[in-house]
């Protein structure tokens, strides 16, 4: 999995490519919690690239929303694709996170 | 053939078991000693129910012959579970781990946070876990929050589970990994089996039966369960628990805080300063918020957008305020700097900053944060889970015994579990009556807040076969009501004359004994030969710890009461023998002595008959070999393995 993060404007942009599972999910984790605590408390995950996500991963994006969230910002995730789409659903965790379909759309209606 | 003679007695016990137990509720009762002929049907009706489901278990008793071979890429943690064990009690296991053939890690989860037990582990190359900040003033859980913590900081695909005392052998993995080649199981039990044991087990320590038929004819119903330790487990399956939990949690406390809104809004402007428009208003601001999330949940929008608006349009409006109310301050002080230039000196007038009217706004500090009811309201309109260490709470926290409570949420969700009976580690059991009676008492009250909390027979997902399978055990657990019956009412007759069933004739010992013999029979051949004396004394000689179990749970789980729970110790505890932890048994065993010789006086005087004395001096004595094991259990003193 590679991660890589891009200020823009109003949030900060986090990318995750390749397969967001539990080997890479505590990386995401600790990467995104350096984001947060670098001052960036508005986050949006890409996952246009994330080809799988298992549920470990899903705990990972939990793990990281509440980093946000107690850092005053939120997280918001944009671009899901279907294998991830139907984890979401599965686990019932579309009730919580609502994915968006661009990261210019995560944080477009402030 | 074994199985055809195990299903031969499980019907044997069921036609004979209702010929009896029908009679005695439809012929048998002596209505002029209701209070203990109507308990004493209730006991036996009791005692049929369980050995019924007994039969039902072994009916389906599963012999597996092995794991296909392992994937050889596939991913495991080994997880060392302690909290206060001797460092070299959990070293020697700890390593052991590490000698495990198939490639894994090896993880000491160390809840007691012990630096001499970190560096050992730095020494010999051994992953090291204990609980990061997250958890300070948060609950605990226990081993399940031992585990839930390590869950996260590792990333096996498999979890090998071992309490610090339990030594592995090298192909525990090889033995098991196998069948996770099915996708949809998520569980591989072994037995429990302990080395310090000498063949007589006073204590009654290995459970041969439960380790053999029961988790084997559980897994027949695809129901056998996680015992804690000595299991492996695919942590995609603990997982989607996790996350599953965490939806649900997050979504009845939203629902919870926004039906309690209204009321401690209202409680708020009642209790506020009626002149304070400031107060006021900040209240209509919030108001508005959650009516619009209220109206928001209903529409399906998702709980994470909800959230966060209703947070966002309260902090503003509460800056809004704050800043109008530091405005009139910064207005008085500049009043006051112009009536009294002297007072304010050099400095000037005194500016409050932007910094200050931030910290003026937070949570603690604004106005808001004297209205409890209405903060209450809005820190659980989070979805930040902020009365838990982590959102994620993969083994279920709801009971002392979160191995059933978990195994029985994986069964729920349509996953597959496996018992296989081939002992693959060593541990340590209890080396005195006490620490023995403390870990049954933690075991009986765990299954019986997962039977008040989550119970089988009414949870979606599960089959009937598993949901009866779950509420065996807790059923089992009843016992000690029971037991005081079958010990009250032999004293009742020899003491006082007063027989609970109408008279002791033929009918009842046509219908009694054949069934009391399947009963003992269908046993031996489930049992293929275990010894089961030991568990059946057990199952009656603790009553009060069955009692006290079953109230302690109910306080528990109705009342939010303590538990007063604690961790099995694994060395043996120091001092002579402690028979005051068997007062009560001790009492009825005096009583039943006394009994049997006044019955006999009675009947030596004409003023009690010979049938009914002889049936309850007999039942007395089983009651006191029931009760025998206890003398030899308090004088106990440990045993060295080898010495036999």
């Amino acid at each position: 999995m590679e991660l890589s993060h891009q200020a823009r404007g109003s949030y900060t942009e986090v990318t995750a490519n390749g397969r967001l599972n539990m080997v890479s999910a505590p990386t995401l984790r600790a990467y995104v919690g350096e984001v947060v605590a670098s001052g960036s408390n508005r986050i949006v995950v890409n996952l246009a690239q994330t080809t799988f996500m298992d549920s470990s991963g899903l705990g990972a994006l939990i793990g990281c929303l509440k980093a946000a969230r107690q850092a005053g910002g939120d997280l918001r995730i944009a671009a899901v694709q279907p294998q991830v789409k139907m984890v979401l659903e599965l686990t019932s965790m579309d009730r919580v996170l609502t994915s968006y379909s661009s990261t210019e759309e995560a944080f477009g209606n402030e | 053939m074994a199985r055809f003679w195990t299903r031969l007695m499980v019907v044997l016990t069921l036609i004979l078991g209702v010929n009896y137990i029908g009679w005695r509720w439809a012929a048998s009762l002596n209505w002029d000693a209701w209070w203990i002929a109507v308990p004493l049907v209730a006991a036996e009706t009791y005692s049929l129910i369980d050995v019924l489901l007994f039969g039902m278990t072994v009916w389906r008793l599963k012999e597996r012959t092995g794991a296909p071979p392992a994937r050889p890429d596939a991913t495991v943690d080994v997880f060392v579970t302690t909290y206060n064990e001797p460092l070299e009690l959990v070293m020697n296991t700890a390593l052991a781990a590490a000698r495990i053939r198939h490639p894994h890690s090896t993880w000491i989860l160390d809840d007691g946070d012990r630096p001499e037990l970190r560096q050992l582990a730095a020494d010999h190359g051994l992953g090291y876990v204990t609980r990061g900040e997250d958890w300070d003033n948060m609950p605990r859980h226990a081993k399940a929050g031992n585990l839930n913590n390590a869950l996260m900081v590792t990333g096996g695909e498999f979890l090998l589970i071992l309490d610090a005392d339990q030594v592995p052998e090298p192909d525990i993995l090889e033995k098991t990994l196998g069948y996770f080649n099915d996708r949809k199981v998520a569980l591989v039990q072994t037995p429990q089996y302990f080395n310090n044991v000498p063949d007589d087990d006073p204590l009654g320590s290995q459970a041969p039966l439960f380790y053999g038929p029961i988790q084997q004819g559980k897994d027949g119903w695809n129901a056998a369960y996680f015992c804690g330790s000595n299991a492996v487990l695919r942590r995609e399956a603990l997982m989607e628990l996790g996350l599953l939990g965490y939806v649900q949690e997050t979504e009845k406390s939203i629902r919870r805080a926004l039906a309690a809104s209204k009321k401690a809004i209202r409680q708020a402007r009642k209790a506020a300063d009626a002149d304070s428009p400031l107060v006021g208003a900040m209240l209509d601001e919030v108001e508005a918020a959650i009516g619009q999330a209220d109206s928001q949940l209903a529409a399906g929008q998702s709980l994470g957008e909800l959230t966060y608006e209703v947070q966002r349009k309260v902090d503003a409006a509460v800056r809004t305020l704050v800043q109008a109310d530091v405005q009139a301050l910064q207005a008085d002080l500049e009043e006051i700097a112009a009536m009294d230039l002297a007072a304010v000196g050099e400095t000037g007038v005194k500016v409050i900053t932007d910094e200050a009217v931030q910290r003026l706004s937070g949570r603690e500090w604004s106005p808001l944060g004297a209205m409890e009811s209405v903060q209450a309201v809005l820190d659980a309109l989070t979805v930040e889970r902020t009365g838990e260490a982590q959102p994620l709470m993969p083994l279920a926290t709801i009971s002392v015994t979160e191995d059933m409570a978990t195994a029985m949420r994986m069964h729920a969700r349509g996953w597959q579990s496996v018992y296989h009976h081939e002992i693959l580690a060593y541990g340590l059991a209890p080396e005195d009556i006490g620490t023995m009676m403390t870990q049954r008492l933690r075991w009986a009250q765990g299954t019986i807040q997962v039977l008040l909390r989550e119970n089988p027979l009414t949870q979606p997902g599960l089959k009937w076969g598993q949901r009866l399978m779950y509420f065996s055990t807790m059923w089992s657990y009843l016992s000690g009501f029971a037991a005081i019956i079958y010990f009250a009412a032999p004293i009742i007759y020899l003491l006082l004359g007063i027989l609970p069933v109408a008279s002791l004739t033929a009918d009842f010992f046509i219908r009694f004994i054949p069934f009391m013999v399947v009963n003992q029979v269908l046993f031996a051949v489930a049992g293929h030969g275990v010894p089961t004396w030991r568990g059946q004394q057990y199952s009656l000689a603790l009553f009060p710890t069955w009692i006290k179990a079953c109230t302690t749970a109910a306080c528990n789980v109705w009342f939010g009461r303590p538990l007063g729970f604690s961790v099995t110790p694994k060395s043996r505890q120091a001092g002579g023998p402690r028979w005051s932890l068997i007062r009560p048994q001790i009492t009825v065993a005096v009583l039943l002595v006394v009994a049997a010789i006044a019955g006999i006086v009675r009947l030596a005087t004409g003023l009690a008959e010979p049938v009914g004395t002889l049936v309850n001096v007999a039942w007395v004595v089983f009651d006191l070999l029931v009760l025998s094991v206890l003398y030899k259990a308090v004088r106990y003193r440990g045993h060295a393995p080898g010495e036999n």
